[in-house]
């Protein structure tokens, strides 16, 4: 799943976007609520996107390469 | 946020504190029914958020109660200050034997409140404190530690006062000090409080101000006394539509601070700028090299993107603005990147290019390397922390100003 | 050498968990300071950048071994910055710093009474904390790590702000013109704060690092006048040089507004950007009309007091 708003891309990889234990974790790490845990799995709530402070947390509670944030003005590159 | 006397006067009333026989009303014929009421000699006194209703004419006095219709209905077509009233107190009219003063203010030196007691009543107390500082007793009081009446009576024995006079305001400054505290007042001052002949002590007059940051934990008083949310916090001037816009922003989010002002000003250069030193330091930098700007405005505590897009779009709406100086004394932890993506965002969404519409961003500090890439993809006129505040203020000047002469 | 806080300084973050506060807690470790922990009330069992967070200050202090941290960054929302206070107070933590702002009038007193009875120091409300250039910082003031390193170089000249962005934008012009900067402190912009300039002028006279003092200062308040005393009674080692925000607020058009801080509301005449600089000035404290007319003349008052 991948949403761009004006500033910020954010993808989450397909495999993980269905396991609620992530998405609730990522709904609690991120301080700018951009990621919602449902019962399906994981959300992106697209308003929120451009609030993105680049913090990271989101990668840190994810398994490897599960989620990516991406610098639009930056020719797309990844935070990390 | 300011109290009518109407309102200051139920406050007092409320904490104990004698007052007459008044009544408040916004009808003229409903002013005779009032002093049909009491009986006798009223007084008439209009109700404004503003001083010098004396001179005016918004107090007059009346023998009968159809002279107080009469002057109820003139008092209220009375613009005073460019104030119209809110309605007239019809209050007895007292038979004064002395006025005493007293108040409560905040000390920010002392960083406590301070009470203020004179025995000479019914004028301005810092006239008063100039001219007659024998006459003045003051005494802070703590706000951790349990007031005590002697608290207040040392206030009054210091402005000279002793025998009855000293027994019988001692209780009512002493409420008054306890109300000052219990609803976050930033002035409580009862100016007459007065003997009167019978010997009786009474509040002839109140005002109160509360203090903005307290009003969210005094809604109940705040309800009580009938002020709807609509009233906001009643500052000094008429807000403008700008004014309300920006607050409208500001409130929706609670992420950061903006503030946005213009009244006063009529220029064309719109200032996106912070922090609460930086705006005070750049207004002035504008205007000592001749800017002339469109608004005042401030930019502080990280505000998220909307915040900062919300204020950016306000000041691009107002008219004659056509470009905006987007400028801050270096962050710490307002964010570079977060306020540039604000401005740019509202540019883009109100139709405009950002190249052209930022005449100039200048805010170096927190996230600087990441802002700075933003506003070279969009080709925005960026300086770093090398160009001082009073440089990028000319730059605004010169670019905007020289643009639109 | 610095004032209020050091290299060994311990401190703890309250209210750990927010948006600000997992920004200032990375900033603070990346530049060298020690946090011992974060309290959050509800968050038991978390860590943020590392830094294990508790519900209350005695779970943290007995997770530190009994050892008592230092001081406490306050970043909890207004309505409940005094009890998170009182807490840091009551643990017996000595220098507590107030990021928040909009806090009534009533709770800073009670704040700043409690702390006086206990001996500890508030810095604050609405303020950005200190920094020691090179050491330590405690609070948000100067940004992420790398950019409090381009504004703040170890020096010699202390620096006192009501503007916690005019703090670091004075100390950058200072390390850019080669003084740096001993001890920066961002005092806070509200109309009741824990250190005024003349409580904190004890500390810098006492620093030997130390060689002269600027003040960013606004209109408002009697915190210049308690200055302009202090220096007279004291007969100070420190030359002082001020700079003053807001004289726009001086002209007709403006009167009965508001601006900047909470502690620029001007109440009466003496509280005016004028009045300010003639007592300031009586005072020999000089006022200068732009910032970056300052290391000249601070360079020009450290070289008069060495000749004298």
């Amino acid at each position: 799943m991948r949403k761009d708003a004006i500033f910020i891309g954010i993808e989450v990889k397909d495999e993980f976007t269905s396991d609620p234990a992530l998405g609730a974790k990522l709904n609690e790490v991120c301080p700018v609520n951009i990621y919602k845990g449902t019962a399906e799995g994981v959300d992106i709530v697209e308003e929120n996107i451009d609030e993105c402070v680049l913090c990271g947390l989101c990668y840190d509670a994810s398994p490897d390469d599960a989620v990516s944030v991406l610098k639009l003005y930056s020719g797309g590159e990844p935070l990390r | 946020m300011r109290f009518f006397e109407y309102e200051a006067r139920e406050i007092v009333k409320r904490a104990g504190i004698p007052v007459t026989d008044y009544g408040f009303t916004t009808d003229a014929a409903e002013a005779k029914t009032i002093a049909e009421r009491i009986g006798g000699p009223t007084v008439i006194k209009s109700q404004v958020l503003t001083g010098g209703r004396m001179k005016a004419g918004g107090v007059k006095f009346a023998d009968t109660p159809d002279e107080a219709q009469a002057h109820a209905a003139d008092i209220l077509k009375l613009e005073i200050n460019g104030h119209e009233p809110r309605g007239v107190l019809v209050d007895p009219k007292a038979d004064v034997k002395q006025e005493y003063y007293m108040g409560v203010v905040w000390d920010g030196a002392a960083k406590k409140p301070l009470m203020l007691f004179s025995d000479m009543g019914g004028i301005d107390i810092e006239q008063v404190a100039e001219e007659h500082p024998d006459h003045v007793g003051r005494g802070h009081f703590s706000t951790l530690h349990p007031f005590s009446d002697f608290m207040a009576k040392q206030v009054i024995a210091d402005a000279g006062v002793t025998g009855k006079a000293l027994q019988r305001c001692t209780p009512i400054l002493a409420r008054l000090a306890q109300l000052f505290l219990d609803n976050d007042m930033i002035l409580a001052e009862i100016n007459p409080i007065a003997e009167l002949q019978d010997g009786s002590f009474v509040a002839l007059d109140a005002h109160m101000e509360m203090e903005n940051e307290g009003m969210g934990r005094q809604k109940a008083l705040i309800k009580a006394l009938g002020i709807g949310a609509e009233e906001g916090t009643r500052e000094t001037y008429v807000p403008s539509a700008f004014e309300e816009a920006v607050h409208a922003v500001d409130a929706a989010d609670h992420r950061g601070v903006i503030q946005g002002k213009d009244n006063g000003f009529d220029g064309n250069i719109g200032l996106i700028i912070g922090a609460g030193g930086g705006s005070l330091t750049l207004t002035d930098a504008v205007r000592q090299q001749g800017g002339k700007p469109a608004n005042y405005s401030e930019i502080g505590g990280n505000p998220s993107v909307a915040k900062a897009c919300g204020l950016a779009k306000a000041v691009l709406q107002k008219d004659g603005v056509e470009k905006i100086a987007v400028m801050m004394s270096i962050v710490s932890n307002t964010r570079v990147d977060i306020v540039a993506r604000g401005v740019i965002k509202a540019c883009l969404e109100l139709g405009k290019d950002p190249a052209e519409t930022i005449a100039i961003f200048r805010i170096p500090g927190a996230w600087e390397d990441e802002g700075f890439k933003i506003l070279d993809k969009y080709g925005i006129e960026y300086c770093d922390r090398s160009v001082s505040l009073w440089e990028a203020a000319g730059r605004a000047v010169e670019k905007i100003q020289g643009a639109a002469a | 050498m610095s004032i209020l806080i050091n290299k060994d300084t311990t401190f703890i973050i309250q209210g750990i968990t927010g948006r600000e506060a997992i920004n200032l807690t990375r900033e603070c470790l990346d530049y060298g300071s020690k946090i011992v922990g974060g309290v959050t009330p509800g968050r038991k069992g978390r860590e943020v950048h590392g830094v294990p967070v508790f519900d209350t200050i005695a779970q943290l202090v007995e997770h530190n071994g009994g050892v008592v941290p230092d001081g406490s960054v306050v970043t909890v929302p207004p309505a409940g910055t005094k009890d998170a206070v009182f807490e840091a107070l009551y643990a017996g933590i000595k220098t507590i710093v107030i990021v928040t702002e909009r806090i009534p009038r009533r709770d800073v007193a009670a704040m700043v009474e409690l702390a006086d009875l206990n001996g500890a120091r508030i810095i604050g409300p609405n303020c950005l904390g200190l920094i020691v250039p090179g050491v330590a910082k405690m609070g948000g003031i100067g940004g992420p790590a790398k950019n409090a390193a381009q504004a703040y170089q170890p020096g010699n000249v202390g620096v006192m702000s009501r503007s916690g962005g005019m703090t670091t934008e004075i100390s950058s012009t200072l390390t850019a013109a080669g003084l740096g900067v001993s001890t920066a402190v961002s005092i806070g912009g509200d109309a009741i704060i824990g250190s005024t300039y003349a409580e904190l002028m004890p500390y810098f006279e006492a620093d030997e690092q130390t060689q002269a003092i600027v003040i960013y200062t606004e209109p408002g308040g009697r915190m210049e006048a308690q200055l302009a005393a202090w220096v007279k009674e004291n007969n100070s080692r420190l030359p002082i040089i001020a700079f003053m925000a807001g004289k726009f607020m001086d002209d007709d058009e403006m009167q009965g507004m508001s601006f900047g801080h909470a502690g620029t509301i001007v109440e009466g005449k003496e509280d005016s950007a004028t009045e300010k600089i003639a007592r300031l000035e009586e005072a020999g404290i000089p006022v200068v009309e732009r910032i970056d007319e300052i290391p000249a003349l601070v360079k020009q008052k450290i070289a008069e007091r060495s000749a004298a």
